[in-house]
């Protein structure tokens, strides 16, 4: 690139980040409850919500990577597009309206209130910190990356500064706008991203005149590979049986892991009810199909005008496919056209990093916050409407006998006072504990910012492309077990949900470090050494069926019973919405 | 273990009757067909789709030859299996909202503000619960 463009390219860099500063000052105006802080005060319509969904879950990763496997490898690259949407098809039947109704701020709210509390919150704040961070330093490795390549100097100098801004812009985003400025910063993102998109693929079919077979056609002769193009083979055959698992292993994850995301699942919440939960999953599904289908035009586009050998030659990965693209429709790197072009899918890129690591860092601080430092020993407290204590003295009326609760007897009433008053001094004493937890929210973003870039600018000329895999797998692994089972399952106990968390996440986590991605091959993240024993670069594939594995036989080997009077809150509150905040 | 539970919870907090109204409704008859209709819908949709993911993903990496078999023009069996997928998805979110909105919705709320009556009204409350006809199945 020239110096022309260049200058052009930082201006529109300062534009995006000064508008997600207004953004964030706008929101840290309200000061206010922890609901307001984590969730937006629960009043976001379906619409922006959904908008958000997409904004938050849509990467730079998928704009750019995807296109470029595309562009490089044809279908098995599309195979990435399929899983970047399917996995939102289990969110919508799973989980998206009993944890809307169940949840408070953190997915370890639907599995704490039925369960012993502190260990159940300390297990799932682990693993999903665990998540929110690997995404986070494969987030912030690749927008350091990108923008050194967009400004023409790999590596050096830009890498770092683009890892110390983007932390730094994160960190102020979440700590100050909390979760109203992440939520329109994501809004925005995915206006930009899923319009810029849309003005590609229309200027991609113009050129063939809206004749898709043509440029199917086109493709596969730019791509060198003829017909194999469109076939499945080009990346994941031939390579033995354990490359084929691999991809299968990254595709199980990608499909269930979506629905274990922190900060998927943290959206839920910002809406009033299940209902308006249920359609802002339904809008982030067709925002996301509609945008996983363009990428397919856009990586087939850069295939048939580009070419792949000349995406080759300038990336390797294939990460400058759009660039690339945008330069070729506008009619070549000399032009305005093909600069401004160019110029819109460099913005788009910096929207997109940042809006996704906004939403990871807050739900990262959210787990600090609401399920770590509220259960540490030094501050305890029931961070749900308590009633274990008594259901040890008092039986359930008619749990057991089939007898109704005895009603309208002077006692009943009195209980049902001193209840009430109960009630009250718990909802101020809970709403204290609440303003800690932003507080600390606010400060465990600082860390978690200052971590992120510590292992990013760590990992700098390595090769971190498996981290958001592993994020997946991880989610799929520890969180989805514990959540179906909590939601599902009647005999589930506290053992059996320690089990299934630890039991996903400690697995996952030990094969990626046994995995040829950590040691033993030139692409490793270590090249210089080899304890490499396990052939997969994706431990979903074990992992996953591990963690659902190790919640059933947590269960069945637990000496506690079941409570059944808390399960049946927690069936009665996800399927109706009683009692839901 | 109940020696750490009520550790960490107050006993002046307690609110026995609260906690009694959920198996109550847990057992009547609404409730009851409001779950089945839940679960016979999204257990087995969920559980066929992921078959036809991972069966997708597997003919992918262990048949290429199939999949590249042409179905018209430049069309392959591989692309047009793909466009399923994208077709199963649209096709299923649109029948899992149809399905919640005619089945669920209403039941849901009803059972919602009963419940909520009775918590509400604990200790005088199961009377309402009686009045809209939620207690009657629990037997």
């Amino acid at each position: 690139m020239s110096g022309g463009p260049q200058a052009s390219v930082l201006v529109l860099f300062t534009s995006v980040v000064a508008a997600t500063l207004a953004v964030t000052i706008r929101a840290g105006r309200r000061r206010g409850s922890a609901e307001e802080f984590f969730t937006v005060g629960r009043l976001l319509t379906p619409m922006e919500n959904g908008f958000a969904m997409a904004g938050g879950h849509l990467s730079v990763a998928s704009f750019l990577g995807i296109t470029g496997l595309i562009a490089l490898y044809g279908y098995d690259g599309m195979l990435y597009s399929v899983g970047l949407l399917a996995g939102w098809l289990m969110v919508l039947l799973l989980v998206a309206e009993p944890v809307r109704n169940c949840g408070r701020f953190t997915p370890a709210d639907v599995v704490a209130a039925r369960m012993r509390v502190r260990p159940v919150r300390i297990a799932l704040g682990c693993s999903s910190v665990t998540v929110s961070l690997l995404y986070l330093v494969a987030q912030v490795v690749g927008a350091g990356t990108m923008v050194a390549l967009m400004l023409g100097q790999a590596g050096g100098a830009a890498y770092t500064w683009t890892v110390l801004g983007v932390g730094a812009l994160m960190v102020v985003h979440v700590s100050c706008g909390g979760m109203r400025a992440t939520t329109w910063i994501q809004i925005g993102k995915a206006v930009l991203l899923i319009g810029g998109a849309l003005t590609l693929t229309v200027l991609v079919l113009l050129r063939f005149g809206g004749d898709l077979g043509g440029l199917l056609v086109a493709a596969a002769r730019g791509s060198g590979h003829g017909a194999d193009f469109l076939a499945p083979g080009l990346r994941y055959g031939g390579e033995g049986w354990a490359a084929r698992l691999d991809f299968v292993s990254l595709g199980l994850a990608l499909v269930l892991g979506t629905a274990g995301l922190p900060h998927i699942l943290a959206r839920l919440s910002t809406v009033p009810t299940a209902r308006a939960a249920r359609r802002s999953v339904v809008w982030a599904v067709c925002l996301i199909g509609g945008f996983s289908l363009m990428t397919v035009v856009l990586g087939l586009g850069t295939a048939a005008l580009v070419g792949s050998g000349a995406v080759r030659g300038s990336s390797p990965a294939g990460n400058t496919a759009m660039p690339l693209l945008s330069l070729a429709l506008g009619g070549g790197a000399a032009s305005t056209g093909g600069a401004a072009l160019a110029a819109l899918v460099a913005v788009i890129a910096v929207a997109a990093v940042l809006a996704v690591v906004a939403g990871l860092t807050l739900a990262a601080s959210a787990a600090v916050a609401h399920d770590l430092y509220a259960s540490s020993p030094r501050r305890r407290r029931p961070p749900h409407p308590p009633h274990g204590a008594v259901t040890d003295t008092v039986p359930h009326a008619g749990a057991d006998t089939g007898m109704e609760p005895v009603a309208g007897t002077g006692a009943g009433a009195m209980r049902a006072r001193a209840w009430a008053a109960g009630r009250a001094r718990a909802g101020k004493r809970t709403a204290g504990a609440a303003k800690g937890e932003v507080a600390v929210a606010r400060g465990a973003a600082v860390v978690i910012g200052a971590v992120a870039v510590g292992l990013g600018l760590l990992a700098r000329e390595r090769n971190v492309a498996f981290l958001v895999g592993l994020a997946f797998a991880v989610a799929a692994s520890a969180n989805l077990p514990v959540l179906l089972y909590a939601l599902f399952w009647r005999r589930f106990t506290t053992r059996g949900a320690l089990w299934a968390v630890y039991g996903g996440l400690l697995p996952a986590v030990a094969l990626t470090a046994l995995s040829p991605v950590v040691s033993g091959s030139p692409q490793a993240l270590f090249p210089g050494l080899d304890f490499a024993c396990f052939p997969l670069e994706n431990p979903g594939l074990v992992s996953i069926p591990l963690g659902f594995l190790a919640g059933w036989l947590g269960t069945l080997l637990s000496r506690e019973r079941p409570d059944k009077a808390r399960y049946a809150e927690t069936e009665v509150r996800s399927l109706t919405g009683a009692g839901a905040v | 273990m109940p020696g750490q539970r009520s550790e960490s919870v107050p006993p002046q907090q307690a609110a026995p009757e609260a906690l009694d109204v959920y198996p109550v409704v847990q057992r009547s008859a609404a409730f009851q067909q409001l779950r089945r209709r839940y679960r016979r819908f999204v257990l087995p949709v969920s559980a066929a789709f992921l078959l036809w993911y991972l069966g997708y993903l597997v003919l992918a990496v262990s048949a290429p030859e199939l999949m590249a078999r042409p179905v018209a023009g430049a069309l392959n069996v591989a692309m047009a299996a793909g466009l399923a997928q994208f077709a199963t998805i649209s096709l299923l979110t649109w029948a899992y909202v149809r399905h919640a909105r005619h089945r669920r919705d209403r039941p849901a709320l009803e059972l919602r503000w009963v419940t909520q009556d009775m918590t509400r009204s604990t200790g005088t409350g199961t009377s309402a619960g009686k009045r809209a006809g939620v207690t009657e199945g629990a037997r």
